[in-house]
């Protein structure tokens, strides 16, 4: 059956896809935050929330319902279509990059071999940046739209830093992008399927620089200046209260689930388990094996972050863009000349 | 009517609603972001021409990048809707006199152009578009300007520096 010419199998195929991506996405940065205080928790030497649920396992739950029954505040100054549309923004702009994600090779399903990524577009990694870029008007707009001085502040802050750390980004990209000849996500993690080595091998120095930009991109610390609560007042969602703020606090934890994903796809094989030959086993039970080594690699990446986050103090702000303009940039501008010239040599 | 040509219409009157809501916000802040979403139905016609490179760098570079700037400087010069001093009637009048008169010099350069008489759009097909056609004509039929154009961004971004240590 078509519909303009559309196969409707495919949307279906596509939606669901589409649905159970989002919302798995939605659940897992729901237990990140679980995970962020257990591991805050641990690291500081006390027991963490362990009164709703068994272990605390419900906290989250209870955190969503507290922050949806608070009291929702539009400030009188406010510019109110978008101040509502800054938190949606920053929200859809963090979810959209799943899109391109590969979370596994492909599985049969009711006679349909359905690949197990959304869209498999040729400038997948190209995308990813393009998402990463809209995101940060859902800060600007956000800030702005409060009118109130200490948020502006605060997004002009988060813009700038941004932009400057999207540029190192950028460049170490570039090295990859240089080895694999694609910008394909999919072609890139099938390669490192195929090849004896993750990407990480041939590109370390890379990699440091894209998981630092990474970093700052998802505002975590280090690099949480545009936050920076209980030094420079809050940040851009100082007047947000209710679900509305919570929108901005869950966007930076799909942020962080999706860089992960990004990361372990570009440098550490994506759905590739090592060591174990994929044809040994039927097709399905390999992709699920393969979706669930993704899934490992993204938790590894985020309790990463998380032991970063509660052991380094905060940046100064004229360090931050220090380390970013005359550390990370000059450093990847390095690493593409070395690549270049690796492959050169090579030919 | 197939659903390219449905997408067509429908991204054309968002790019042209989008773009009269630019020249008729009161408040700079909203023309901005009117700005950005006329880039992106621009880079859905890209899409819509196989072109996916050029739609997904034209919202990185346009969408993303310059309008941040554009942003920047409007939220830190405090534009208001109220002190914006108001046009003389002569300079308005001057104004839709130059625009009116570029708006018929183009469509009259696009209707006397001999190459596209005839022609149809290709939709969906061809390939200069993509990353790979696109940087081998770059890297080889157009080498020279490719490689003036960039050491006048050396420059540029030479003065940047400089005037930023002033």
């Amino acid at each position: 059956m078509t519909i303009l010419a559309l196969d409707l199998g495919f949307i279906i195929e596509k939606l669901i896809m589409i649905a159970i991506v989002v919302f798995a996405s939605l659940g897992i940065a729901l237990y990140t935050t679980f995970g962020e205080r257990k591991v805050a928790a641990i690291l500081q030497d006390r027991p963490g929330p362990s009164r709703a649920g068994p272990f605390g396992l419900l906290q989250p739950l209870a955190d969503g319902l507290k922050l949806i029954m608070k009291e929702e505040i539009i400030p009188n100054a406010a510019s109110k279509w978008l101040f509502i549309l800054g938190p949606g923004l920053a929200m859809t702009a963090s979810l959209m990059t799943c899109a391109v994600i590969p979370w596994g090779s492909a599985m049969d399903i009711f006679g349909r071999h359905v690949a197990l990524q959304i869209a498999d577009v040729n400038i997948g990694i190209l995308y990813v940046f393009a998402v990463v870029s809209m995101g940060v008007y859902g800060i600007m707009i956000g800030g702005w739209a409060s009118n109130n001085k200490f948020s502006l502040m605060s997004a002009l802050r988060a813009a700038s830093q941004a932009i400057s750390y999207e540029l190192a980004m950028g460049l170490a990209l570039i090295a990859l992008l240089m080895t694999t000849g694609s910008l394909s996500l999919k072609t890139i993690v099938e390669q490192q399927v195929q090849g004896n080595w993750w990407n990480v091998v041939y590109q370390p120095l890379g990699f440091l620089i894209f998981f630092i930009t990474a970093m700052a991109e998802c505002n975590r610390t280090p690099f949480d200046l545009p936050e920076a609560e209980n030094e420079l007042n809050f940040g851009y969602h100082q007047e947000y209260s209710s679900m509305k703020l919570g929108f901005y606090l869950f966007a930076e934890y799909i942020n962080m689930i999706m860089s992960s994903a990004i990361m372990a796809s570009m440098y550490f094989g994506g759905y590739d388990l090592p060591f174990f030959n994929e044809a040994s086993v039927a097709p399905n039970i390999a992709a699920l094996i393969g979706v669930g080594t993704l899934l490992i690699k993204i938790v590894l990446f985020i309790f990463l972050f998380m032991w970063i986050r509660w052991t380094i103090p905060r940046f100064r702000y004229d360090q931050l863009m220090g380390l970013g303009w005359k550390t990370l940039i000059p450093l990847a501008l390095f690493n593409m000349l070395l690549t270049g010239a690796v492959i050169l040599a090579k030919l | 009517m197939s659903i390219i040509e449905i997408l067509f219409f429908a991204l054309s009157a968002f790019a042209v609603v989008s773009a009269i809501m630019v020249l008729i916000s009161k408040n700079p802040i909203h023309s901005v972001l009117w700005l950005i979403l006329v880039f992106f139905a621009i880079s859905g016609h890209y899409i819509l021409l196989n072109a996916q490179f050029l739609a997904i760098v034209n919202i990185i570079v346009y969408a993303g990048a310059i309008m941040v700037l554009f942003l920047f400087v409007i939220m830190l010069m405090n534009v208001k809707n109220d002190n914006e001093p108001q046009k003389k009637l002569i300079i308005k009048f001057i104004g839709v006199l130059s625009g009116g008169s570029l708006l018929t010099l183009l469509v009259a350069l696009v209707k006397q152009t001999t190459q596209l008489e005839g022609k149809q759009v290709m939709m969906k097909e061809g390939t200069i578009g993509l990353i790979n056609p696109l940087g081998n004509a770059l890297f080889t039929d157009y080498v020279m300007p490719f490689e003036i154009s960039s050491v006048l961004f050396l420059s540029a971004m030479v003065g940047a520096v400089i005037i930023g240590k002033k």
